[in-house]
């Protein structure tokens, strides 16, 4: 679970390139951008949460 | 606050530049006090030593390996989507000399070894206790030789985060004057991995109740380390400003000013949410808020008002208490320094906030980039290398080594042998 959740956060950071890349306009980059850094948020809480289980499942 | 574009640096700019980076090792100094006096006393001597190990290590690594892919002379561009992407350095080789550097190259260089050993140094702090000497070394050559060097050249070097104001109209590209990516945010992610990786203190997290408190040794280090850093920390920021800013001197003293206003709104903050929750001010975690203030500042002491420098360190201070408790108890994550907090989320809110206050448009998107590449490229990286890195160097000390204590493990001797040492549930 650890692992998916940091092979997610990569995937936030290619799709802020893609933003910057493939979208001119202020508003769907930013909004892009903004995408990216929640999948790369929801990917650090995946990781966490993977932590927390394997903690768990040593104690 | 307007930058003045790059111009060869005076004479008297360069000495005074140069005082300044002599007076900036004294932040480094300020960290490793408040890292050994937060770890226990039967660790406080492989922590300083450690200190000075994984200093010497990241120097030496930096010198041979790093500097040239952090050197902005010479670099590597790919092209994609039509522009030209400046992905890493490749200057000659630092062994054989400066050669014909100007007098900027230099001191950028200097810099960049100062910033290298203080980012080396954060995840030791935060693997106290069971974190080993030769690890911590390897931990530190890997920051030294591969991430920090890149990070420093895509942010300093004239690298794509640079120049996302040139290719992409983002503002003036990623701003980060004084090492609030470059070492604080990279640092303190390295100190996550590292904790991730290396798992909690023996005892820390029993099977049932909450987590046990393992209180600091020596609160007096860690407050004197906090004063020691301010002293570092006016001279890094100032320094940093001439050097990656290009700043005016007369901004300087506004720069100097913003820093300890941060710091010091940081630390005032703290000691209300201390006081509120507590019915006491808690020393450590007001030592935790100055900290985080002054690690914000470093993102924006060059680039703010006073009053706006004001807001950065309040919100900081209170954040970090709250984090620092959320993150022991609710997430499981065991960092005796606060390094994650501190400077992890104290750098990456420095650096929105230097987008959020900043003039130009499309600065708040730039800072937002940066601060992806950091959490989506530049973390998991880091916990691959570590994690790879602890199959060959175990990063934790075995059983009977946490038991014994780092000092008499790794050492042969404590710090304090003329004092009794208290027992503690581990000897039980």
């Amino acid at each position: 679970m650890k692992y998916a959740g940091l092979l997610a956060m990569p995937a936030g950071f290619f799709l802020i390139l893609a933003a910057i890349l493939l979208f001119p306009d202020p508003l769907p980059r930013a909004t892009f951008v903004l995408c990216g850094l929640a999948v790369e948020g929801l990917g650090l809480g995946v990781a966490v949460r993977g932590h927390m289980n394997s903690r768990e499942g040593r104690a | 606050m307007t930058m003045v574009p790059s111009a060869p640096l005076s004479d008297s700019m360069f000495a005074l530049t140069l005082a300044l980076l002599f007076l900036a090792p004294l932040a480094i100094a300020g960290v490793a006090l408040i890292n050994a006096g937060l770890g226990r006393s039967r660790s406080a001597a492989q922590a300083l030593l450690g200190s000075l190990a994984v200093l010497a290590a990241a120097a030496i690594v930096f010198a041979v390996v790093g500097a040239p892919l952090a050197g902005s002379a010479h670099s590597l561009s790919i092209s994609a989507g039509g522009k030209s992407w400046n992905v890493t350095g490749a200057a000659p080789s630092l062994l054989f000399g400066m050669g014909s550097s100007s007098l900027q190259a230099q001191l950028e260089l200097l810099f960049e070894f100062l910033a290298v050993a203080m980012a080396a140094m954060l995840p030791w702090g935060s693997g106290a206790d069971r974190f080993r000497l030769s690890a911590g070394c390897a931990a530190a050559a890997v920051i030294a030789g591969l991430a920090f060097p890149l990070t420093a050249h895509w942010i300093w070097g004239g690298g794509w985060l640079a120049q996302l104001g040139v290719n992409f109209g983002l503002g003036a590209g990623f701003l980060d004057g004084g090492g609030a990516a470059t070492v604080h945010a990279l640092g303190g992610l390295s100190a996550l991995a590292v904790v991730w990786i290396a798992g909690p203190r023996r005892g820390k997290f029993p099977k049932e109740g909450l987590s046990t408190a393992l209180p600091g040794h020596n609160a007096v280090y860690v407050l004197f380390g906090c004063l020691l850093a301010l002293v570092g920390w006016l001279a890094w920021n100032v320094s940093a400003a001439v050097l990656w800013l290009h700043a005016p001197l007369a901004s300087l003293p506004q720069t100097a000013l913003n820093t300890l206003l941060t710091g010091s709104c940081a630390v005032a903050g703290t000691y209300a949410v201390t006081r509120f929750r507590f019915g006491k001010p808690d020393a450590s975690l007001c030592a935790n808020g100055w900290m985080a203030g002054l690690v914000a500042s470093s993102a924006t002491a060059a680039l703010v008002s006073p009053l706006q420098a004001l807001f950065v360190g309040l919100v900081a201070g209170i954040v970090t208490p709250l984090l620092v408790e959320v993150m022991e108890l609710a997430l499981s994550i065991d960092d005796p320094s606060g390094a994650v907090t501190v400077h992890a989320v104290g750098g990456l809110w420095g650096l929105f906030a230097a987008g959020v206050f900043a003039p130009l448009p499309g600065q708040l998107l730039a800072q937002l980039v940066g601060i992806g590449t950091l959490l989506g490229l530049v973390f998991p990286l880091l916990y691959l290398l570590f994690a790879v890195l602890n199959r060959y160097v175990p990063f934790r000390v075995d059983a009977d080594g946490e038991r014994l204590g780092m000092d008499l493990h790794e050492l042969g001797g404590g710090a304090y042998p003329e004092f009794v040492i208290h027992r503690d549930e581990s000897y039980r």
